[in-house]
């Protein structure tokens, strides 16, 4: 291995140096690794006893050197173990921890001549052991040398001499096999052959490969991966070996091993094997091709990598598949796993042994191609996909196109072999991501958790934050798969500087001019509740893209992820209708999808928050009518008697019209409701539909959308008026103005000022999404009757709106990345993080007035 | 916010030396959350008035902050009824304004402090928790003739009812001081709200004024309970912060459930026990543990070496670990239980492996669709060996009175099911996850409608 003065070893390997004490170990390693990958026995006993010869303190400083050496190893860092090592007790903990990482143990034996070792001894005044341990230690090195291989360690570098370690100029560190991370595809991955030829060069032609003298090339340079099993049972097995072999040759395909392939090999090498599961037509066909054919598979099926990870560790191939941690490594278990996978120890009801579903527990972020157990349909769970669809079994041959995530198949010619577990697809399932997504784990949400998003980069979800989210989704929320969303709170515009406001448009126009938006849109606001809809064509849509039965054509939840309606009938009533309005007006066809998720008010009012009126606000109007009624009667009697009390009369006079007000403000959003037209629901975002979300485009063709549906069901669909205003034309600000003050006049709630682009993004990432200007009266109701007194309102107009708009942006960058991971059909749990993310910003302290 | 006193005792304006305010004058005292006002509306030989009037200040209220920290955020401590009803400020403001009254002292005619004289008083808006009732509960025993005027939360909508506001009068002979201390008192009784603005000492001072009577006052338990209660957990204020609109707060009240509620919880974590110990389980969680009740009598019991205790509030856990006195366990027994958050609707690693499992009065607080996936997490990943269900048994809320058909024990229950309803969703679970189930009845049988509770015990067939 010493050659031309460099040492070869792998990328991810645990290097273990040995060598008696004064030997140069340290030295050593220091020349050629980082301080960082060298953990010295010597430090961690010094780290545990602040002495770094006591031996006492051996063993704890072992302890720490393992665990410190383990959290490495899991990170898939090189790591140098400098210790003596001599023992082969010593040497089996590490070889142990190497392979409990998968990463391939190094022995750097550093055998000096007794003689130096022990001058060297002795001019360091620092160890203050005799000097006679050191014969002791070369005897047992020299004695183990011979024995590494046996041990388990896979390189093993011995240096003799000073003058060899010093010749020593470089260690390299060689890629692993399985590392093609630097092949970026694109790909066609392909699934268990088994001596299918005809169906492969059909496949192989479909996928646009042109043939010129058994090579299969690409005009998009597209290559082939073969994910094993490309023997047995079979009618052309030589045929599939000679078509991979010359392909993978000429660099133009990938090819990793299988079992039954591995099992060929045994054979070819004259290894005692049981001759089952189709092996036999391989021997027969292999026997009729020359001898040097034979030993030409047998040393490229023998040669054969594990597993390859590609496109930068983002594609994972492994005949069986492969648990993330073993991604990239290297070791008897990894290669195991690629070729056999893991079983459960149970036989099923065909005498099979059960596969342990790894990939249901998958949460890595490659991708996993793999195949070995025929499925009559390949199915994504969790980022893996098993493209076996038996086509020795009269199934067919699949390829996976990569990165596109397209399937493309031939059928099998003929029933090749018989399955001994029926391949029949089970009809009317649900899929295997969505009977997965069934239940959801509790260690994807509680804790700290920082989510990614694409457009507002990450986002920390604190611990306490999670605890009270926990509570609120476990006790009230409807059925996580429904939840693909929750909307994100609005922050108001900054307080106005005319005396007798608090909030008036200038401010939200002067934010969005200072972003750089040039155009705004201006929606009405209602007052009702904020709802989240999803309705189907039918149920069968809703159980084809939400994996939900039974429970409607869609549902209506609160921002809070509740049941808006406590009455499954008159929800599902209501959905009909909206459904109606949707045939009507052509939506689903021109969207091409058969459901759709509208963010929407819902009113009135006091449909949703009955108790909130009851209990608060009819309440105090209550109880400052009939006060304010008995204090003003009480004072206009005194004043017959009492000049003074005069001025007080006045005040309390004040706040008897401000309480009329304050009452006359909330019944304007209060209305009975005894039939489903009595509802009104306004929507405002169409947020997703089959494959898409809509966030890419402006609002105002959310709202013409919008409007079109609106004009089917007017009974029940409220479309809301809006202006698109251009800030930099005065006149147009200014007519917005008179609107809102119009239609705050009348009572409305206000309105809302959008972007005109549903994302707007400048240097600093994303702008406030929406901005709500709330009228005077209906303020009252946030604020109090008296708000409107001038002492009140100028402590009021001290508000701080840092915090609400922070929250703001993170929660719409939570919504819109939620749907986005809906739309790309991604496991349930990455989507239910950012909604959960939601909830639990929503549990931050904020002034709850904004 | 009005308390009006008149007094009819000849000469009736000897009521503005008792009170010691002059009554040709409109007097201003401060009060911690604003100002009150004193004036005199009628004053004559025959008859005199005096109003006592608050002008609390909406705004200070909130930015004072002298409420307990964490109350900041919900929304009704912004708008709410406190300008505008008698309550604990009604009371700080009559100690203000009224201080020597109360404190049976009068300058200029001493006589006057012992002697009974017939007075009326009207309080404008008095919240009352409990209704009419409460009030009489509260003031005939001593002595007061009561007029009460409830007032509708909005005439508009009949629908909403009626609101806890009535226009209090009430007539007695008495001295002013005593009439002081009773109002002092009961105003705040009455009201039952939480004291956000008031400190705790604070109150424990108001119950002192009532010395003199209150001992031998019969409400005198209730009247001391509302005091103390009402203190609110942060982890509660947390989800009031989150739900804001959308809970009502009597959410976390229990409804009136018969007297015989306490016995039969006791009989029922016993059963639990009692099934526990015969499966002899070692290692065993309690799923939904609240505060810790059953958890206690578990700990108590050597052959479990391990309990785990689990529950989505977290609120709950804090006063287990408190109930239980966690921290005083000697570190042999502290090593056998462990609390955690967990959730019903979530898989969690954490529960699997144990022997058994108990879910006491739990399930029916789940939505009757979110089963399914309590269900996997029971009984297809945790792979307990036993599992033990108790939940209500609908049948036998007919032996309840006031109980109309259809309502609930609880008001968070999302069902309550028959004893057929929770065999059939019971059997067809054992027949799905290979276990045998049993059924036993909880408490004592009726032989028509069946026990109070039913309770479910699983046993895995795959362990036989």
């Amino acid at each position: 291995m010493a050659n031309n003065n460099n040492i070869h070893i792998p990328e991810l390997s645990l290097v273990v140096l040995m060598g008696a004490s004064s030997s140069g170990k340290s030295t050593f390693a220091r020349k050629h690794f980082k301080p960082t990958e060298i953990i010295s026995s010597d430090q961690c006993r010094a780290l545990v006893s602040d002495n770094e010869n006591s031996q006492e303190a051996s063993t704890d400083a072992f302890d720490v050197a393992r665990f410190i050496a383990g959290k490495r190893l899991k990170a898939g860092l090189l790591t140098v173990i400098d210790a003596t090592n001599v023992q082969e007790s010593a040497r089996k903990d590490w070889i142990r921890l190497a392979r409990e990482y998968h990463v391939l143990p190094v022995a750097i034996v550093i055998n000096m001549p007794e003689k130096l070792c022990v001058q060297r001894h002795e001019t360091r005044p620092d160890r203050d052991f005799g000097k006679h341990v050191i014969p002791q230690q070369i005897s047992q090195l020299r004695r183990s040398v011979r024995h590494l291989k046996l041990e388990g360690f896979r390189n093993i570098i011995e240096l003799r001499t000073p003058e060899e370690v010093d010749a020593i100029e470089a260690i390299i560190r060689d890629p692993l096999y399985n590392n093609k991370k630097e092949e970026h595809g694109p790909f066609d991955i392909i699934g268990d052959v088994h001596g299918c030829y005809d169906e492969l060069v059909e496949l192989i032609l479909e996928l646009g490969y042109q043939h010129t003298e058994g090579i299969y090339s690409h005009p998009a340079g597209r290559k082939l991966v073969f994910v094993g099993d490309l023997v047995d049972r079979g009618p052309k097995t030589p045929e599939v070996l000679d078509l991979v072999m010359t392909n993978v040759k000429a660099g133009t395909a990938f090819c990793v091993p299988g079992n039954h392939d591995a099992k060929l090999v045994k054979w070819l090498k004259g290894k005692d094997v049981t001759i089952a599961h189709g092996l036999q037509e391989s021997i027969d066909q292999l026997n009729k091709k020359t001898p040097a054919f034979r030993e030409d598979v047998k040393q490229f099926l023998d040669g054969l990598i594990s597993h390859y990870v590609f496109d930068g560790g983002n594609l994972v191939v492994a005949h069986a598949g492969l648990r993330e941690e073993m991604h990239g490594r290297g070791s008897g278990a990894v290669r195991d796993f690629c070729m056999y996978g893991e079983t459960t120890g149970e036989i099923d009801e065909f005498g099979l042994p059960v596969r342990y579903n790894w990939a249901a527990e998958y949460k890595g972020k490659a991708m996993v191609v793999y195949g070995h157990t025929p499925v009559p349909e390949p199915q994504w769970l969790n980022r893996t996909i098993d493209i076996d669809t038996g086509c020795v079994f009269g199934g067919k041959l699949t390829a996976l196109r990569y990165p596109e995530k397209e399937l493309m198949s031939v059928p099998s010619q003929r029933e090749y072999a018989v399955s001994k577990r029926p391949l029949h697809k089970k009809e009317g399932q649900l899929s295997l991501q969505q009977q997965h997504d069934d239940v959801l784990d509790i260690a994807d949400v509680t804790g700290k958790h920082i989510v990614e998003t694409s457009y507002g980069h990450k986002i920390t979800i604190k611990e306490e934050n999670a605890i009270t989210a926990l509570e609120v989704m476990s006790r009230f929320a409807i059925n996580p798969k429904w939840l693909i969303y929750l909307p994100p709170t609005m922050s108001p515009s900054e307080t106005s500087k005319l005396d007798d406001y608090l909030e008036y448009p200038t401010e939200a126009f002067e934010y969005y001019r200072s972003v750089g938006v040039e155009k705004v849109v201006c929606e009405e606001k209602h007052m009702g509740s904020r709802a989240v809809v999803i309705v189907g064509r039918d149920e069968n849509a809703i159980k084809q893209t939400f994996g939900i039965e039974n429970e409607g054509i869609g549902t209506v939840y609160t921002r809070t992820g509740r049941h808006y309606f406590t009455d499954k009938k008159t929800e599902q009533d209501f959905l009909l209708e909206v459904n109606d309005a949707l045939e009507k007006s052509g939506f689903y066809d021109r969207f091409q999808t058969s459901w759709v998720c509208l963010d929407t008010e819902l009113m009135p009012w006091s449909a949703k928050a009955q108790s909130l009126l009851e209990t608060q606000y009819g309440s105090v109007g209550a109880a400052a009518k009939q006060s304010l009624h008995s204090a003003v009667a009480a004072l206009q009697q005194a004043t017959t008697r009492n000049e003074a009390v005069f001025s007080l009369l006045q005040q309390y006079k004040l706040k008897q019209q401000q309480t009329t007000q304050f009452i006359e403000a909330y019944c304007r959003y209060c209305w009975p409701v005894h039939r489903l037209t009595d509802y009104k629901l306004a929507p405002f975002h169409i947020l997703a539909t089959e494959g898409k979300t809509w966030v890419d485009q402006s609002h105002e063709w959310h709202m013409e959308n919008i409007q079109l549906i609106c004009e089917e069901a007017p009974a029940v669909l409220l479309s809301t008026p809006y202006k698109i205003v251009d800030l930099n034309n005065e006149a147009s600000i200014q007519d917005a103005t008179n609107w809102w003050l119009s239609l705050t006049a009348k009572g409305g709630e206000g309105m809302v000022v959008k972007p005109f682009d549903y994302i707007h993004t400048n240097k600093k990432g994303l702008v406030q999404p929406a901005i709500k200007i709330r009228g005077q009266e209906y303020l009252r109701i946030i604020y109090g009757p008296e708000y409107t007194t001038p002492e009140n309102l100028n402590r009021l107009k001290s508000r701080g709106l840092s915090t609400k708009r922070s929250l703001a942006l993170r929660e719409f960058a939570l919504g819109v990345e939620g749907l986005e991971r809906f739309i790309k059909k991604e496991p349930l749990r990455r989507v239910h993080e950012c909604v959960f993310g939601v909830l639990a910003l929503e549990s931050e302290p904020v002034d709850p007035r904004l | 916010m009005l308390l009006t006193i008149t007094s009819t005792h000849q000469p009736a304006s000897d009521l503005s030396f008792l009170l010691h305010k002059h009554p040709d004058k409109v007097h201003e005292v401060e009060i911690s959350t604003g100002k009150a006002h004193v004036f005199y509306p009628e004053v004559s030989e025959t008859r005199c008035t005096v109003c006592l009037l608050l002008d609390i200040d909406p705004v200070g209220l909130v930015r004072r902050n002298s409420g307990p920290r964490g109350n900041d955020f919900a929304l009704e401590q912004y708008v709410n009824d406190r300008p505008y009803v008698a309550s604990s400020f009604m009371s700080a403001a009559i100690v203000k304004a009224f201080s020597t009254a109360m404190n049976g002292r009068c300058k200029d005619k001493p006589e006057l402090v012992t002697v009974p004289m017939p007075l009326e008083v009207e309080l404008s808006a008095l919240p009352v928790r409990g209704g009419e009732a409460v009030v009489k509960e509260l003031f005939e025993p001593l002595g007061y003739t009561i007029h009460l005027q409830r007032h509708p939360i909005d005439p508009k909508f009949p629908e909403w009812g009626e609101s806890r506001y009535f226009t209090v009068r009430l007539s007695n002979t008495l001295t002013v001081q005593q009439l002081l201390s009773h109002l002092y008192i009961l105003i705040p009784v009455c009201d039952n709200d939480k004291h956000y603005w008031i400190g705790q000492q604070e109150m424990e001072k108001l119950l002192e004024k009532g010395m003199d009577w209150l001992p031998t006052h019969p409400a005198r338990e209730f009247i001391t309970l509302r005091y103390l209660k009402h203190q609110r957990s942060l982890a509660n204020q947390a989800m009031e912060i989150l739900l804001k609109d959308e809970v009502s707060e009597d959410d976390e009240e229990e409804t009136v459930e018969p007297e015989q509620k306490l016995r039969i919880h006791d009989v029922r974590l016993q059963a639990v026990r009692d099934e526990l110990v015969n499966a002899h389980a070692k290692t065993v969680v309690d799923l939904g543990c609240g505060e810790g009740k059953l958890l206690r009598l578990l700990l108590a019991e050597k052959q479990f070496e391990r309990i785990l205790g689990m529950d989505v509030s977290y609120r709950s856990l804090e006063i287990a670990q408190d109930k239980l006195k966690l921290d005083k366990l000697s570190p042999k027994q502290r090593e056998r239980i462990e609390l955690i958050q967990g959730s019903l609707t979530y898989r969690d690693k954490r529960i699997e492996g144990f022997d058994a499992a108990a879910l006491v009065e739990v399930i029916e607080h789940l939505d009757e669709p979110r089963l399914a996936a309590l269900e996997k997490i029971l009984f297809k990943y945790a792979k307990l060996v036993d599992v033990i269900i108790t939940t209500p048994n609908a049948e036998y809320n007919q032996r309840f009175e006031n109980f109309e058909p259809g309502q609930m024990r609880h008001n968070d229950h999302r069902f309550e099911w028959s004893r057929a309803e929770f065999q059939q969703w019971g059997n067809r679970i054992a027949e799905q996850y290979n276990y045998n189930v049993v059924y036993k009845p909880v408490g004592e049988e009726d032989p028509e409608v069946g026990a109070l509770t039913q309770m479910a015990v699983f046993k895995t067939r795959n362990s036989l």
